[in-house]
């Protein structure tokens, strides 16, 4: 993404300029504007940053969510997965030393086996992704539910996971926030400069045609399900490290946040088009919209109504649909 | 060809669906401690009605290739909007109907509007839309509860029996089905909806109101979880602004419909289909009851139907002769 060294065929500056991503930018700079205005704390650094840091937990989700909208699918197993990502990883902790210095990958595993099996289905039975995942979804919540005995569990978060979630590595940098530009990075080279992110693409916008061009279309696309469930259970592992302990249904906010943001960045939800920097735009609008909402104290049900509206009407300036000719 | 075996094919999901229901119903009646009772049936049949009605709203716009996530949150909505306009005087309570019935109907609408005039994805649309539904709903009912001079009688006479036999419900969702169903499944309207399911460049090209047909679905499968949410508040006496009913019953509502033998593809299958499919969806779910099982396993157990429902998906694989039809 960096230095591309390509050849003088590049397309001019205006081709180049993606729409969606440069509206995203401008409603950031919007929300902050908006944001000033009501209250001075809202442009400086601190807040800045701790926008930023609850910003990469979404963003360590809609990484994987935008792998899958790429494929031209959908995860709608987010939520619970999340959850079990947490739970596991923090009912691994209570195992003494070997289970805590586990729990972090084991909650990731948790993750990585449910996103296989929905994988599998999409893949292999070619069941529709949309109820596979739903199925799945329930089927953690069951798990998760029969595991806990339908209470907040009483285990608590590893100090490992509290350290990624809430320490500080350089200077004042939260290290969600590396933790989130690591995993970003990894996507965007897996993305742009790996056989995989180009099937990716090519699978998102043909599957038959990927299929004839020799990529392994159903190994690819089970493989970026486990990939987003392991990314789901992740961000479970770090919000459980943040709070401090796993909680009942901690993942229902997370469902409807990763897919705005992935399709708000610009991608397709057809599928085949998107750029992760439009992902990133997506989370921290997202981010910002959801804090802006809260400091000015507008409840729970304005909330709702606001975030709906937003999406929207942020949908109708440029996720249509060509007419039907 | 005997025409007999078309109508056979057209009808296999829905048969199907009837065997299941049966099957299931027969189980979980046979070790119910009461046995068939009409008490028995009466509570059943309230139960599964909720769920068929809001299962008959999902079929309309799965029929069409689409899909509606906002289902559940219409049917909140409308249980919320219904816990205070179903009381006072035989006339108000009347109108109270008529408002929760045009709730839905214009949840439908708005819905329809974003995804066929504004050509936005029915998954996204259907999930941010869902979102204002279920603010609304919360704004209007932040705690749970009804006004004074609720419709007692109005909403026993509905959930009650008839002849001290037929569950009322049931009578209910037949005629929903004769009046509502059978017309618009007969009327051109009603074959654009399949034909659009089937492929809706055909449909266009053939000069059948696409996008008529498509709006129709989304604005009666609003009034489908409107009835549905009519029926919750019947049944509770109360509103209240629930998100896991919301997700649940969305939820709920594409296990009937898949179990029911309609084809998320769209095209196939029926709204009847999805009514069975909902009441043997309702019937498994209750057999942990019978067989006196921890409610804890209720979740997981639910799942694991559903999951099972869904790799009857993959029966399509047998069909196919060439490996590129997989990616159809």
């Amino acid at each position: 993404m960096t230095n591309d060294a390509q050849p003088s065929s590049r397309p001019p500056l205006h081709m180049r300029i993606n729409l969606p991503i440069v509206i995203a930018f401008a409603c950031i700079i919007l929300l902050l504007l908006i944001g000033s205005l009501y209250s001075k704390s809202f442009l400086s650094p601190e807040y800045l940053l701790q926008q930023l840091k609850v910003a990469s937990f979404l963003g360590v989700i809609a990484t994987g969510m935008m792998l899958i909208i790429l494929l031209g699918q959908i995860d709608l197993s987010v939520p619970w997965v999340l959850t079990t990502g947490a739970m596991m990883a923090s009912a691994a902790t209570a195992y003494g030393p070997l289970g805590e210095a586990l729990a972090v990958p084991f909650g990731i595993a948790c993750g990585v086996a449910m996103g296989l099996v929905s994988g599998a289905g999409v893949a292999y039975l070619r069941i529709p992704a949309m109820i596979v995942t739903l199925a799945i979804n329930v089927i953690a919540q069951g798990l998760m539910v029969a595991y806990t005995g339908g209470f907040s569990p009483a285990d608590t978060a590893s100090d490992a996971m509290r350290y990624l979630a809430t320490g500080n590595l350089i200077l004042g940098v939260p290290n969600a926030i590396l933790v989130w530009a690591a995993i970003g990075a990894l996507a965007v080279f897996a993305l742009n400069r790996t056989t995989f992110g180009r099937a990716v693409y090519a699978i998102g916008n043909r599957e038959s045609a990927a299929f004839l061009s020799g990529a392994a279309t159903q190994r690819v696309v089970m493989f970026s399900f486990a990939i987003s469930g392991g990314l789901a259970a992740f961000g479970g592992v770090l919000l459980a490290g943040y709070a401090g302990k796993a909680a009942q249904s901690m993942g229902d906010a997370y469902l409807l946040p990763a897919i705005a943001s992935v399709v708000l960045g610009g991608t397709s939800i057809l599928g085949g088009r998107g750029n992760y920097l439009g992902t990133v735009a997506g989370v921290i609008l997202v981010t910002l919209l959801q804090s802006i909402l809260s400091v000015m104290q507008i409840s729970e049900y304005g909330r709702q109504i606001i975030y709906g509206a937003v999406i929207v009407s942020m949908l109708l300036l440029y996720g249509r649909e060509k007419a039907l000719r | 060809m005997k025409e007999w075996r078309f109508i056979m094919a057209e009808h296999r999901g829905t048969l199907l669906a009837f065997t299941l229901f049966i099957a299931m119903f027969v189980i979980y009646v046979s070790n119910h401690p009461a046995g068939f009772t009409p008490n028995v049936v009466q509570t059943a049949a309230n139960k599964g009605v909720i769920l068929a009605l809001v299962a008959m709203a999902q079929a309309f716009v799965v029929l069409t290739a689409g899909i509606d996530l906002s289902v559940g949150m219409i049917f909140v909505l409308c249980n919320c909007v219904g816990s205070y306009v179903l009381g006072g005087a035989p006339g108000q309570v009347g109108l109270g109907v008529c408002a929760v019935l045009a709730t839905g109907l214009a949840c439908g609408a708005l819905n329809g509007l974003i995804v066929i005039y504004g050509r936005l994805q029915p998954i996204v649309t259907t999930i941010a839309t869902g979102a204002i539904f279920f603010g609304i709903a919360l704004w209007l009912r932040p705690y749970p509860g009804t006004i004074p001079d609720f419709a007692a009688d109005l909403a026993d006479t509905f959930t009650g029996k008839v002849f001290g036999v037929v569950p009322a419900s049931l009578v209910f969702l037949a005629a929903v089905v004769l009046l509502i169903w059978v017309p618009v499944r007969r009327s051109v309207i009603g074959r654009t909806i399949y034909a659009v399911g089937s492929s809706e460049m055909a449909a266009y090209m053939s000069g059948m109101p696409v996008r008529r047909a498509r709006f129709t679905a989304f604005v009666l499968g609003g009034l489908m979880a409107a009835f549905g949410g009519l029926f919750l508040t019947f049944f509770t006496y109360s509103g209240e602004a629930s998100l896991a009913n919301g997700d649940n019953y969305t939820l709920f509502s594409i296990a009937s419909v898949v179990l029911g033998g309609v084809s998320l593809y769209g095209g196939r299958g029926s709204a009847i289909g999805a009514i069975f499919g909902a009441l043997a969806f309702r019937a498994i779910g209750d057999l942990l009851f019978v067989f006196d099982l921890d409610p804890l396993w209720q979740p997981l157990f639910q799942g694991l139907v559903l999951g099972l429902a869904v790799t009857f998906g993959a029966a399509r694989l047998f069909q196919i002769r060439n490996r590129l039809e997989m990616f159809t």
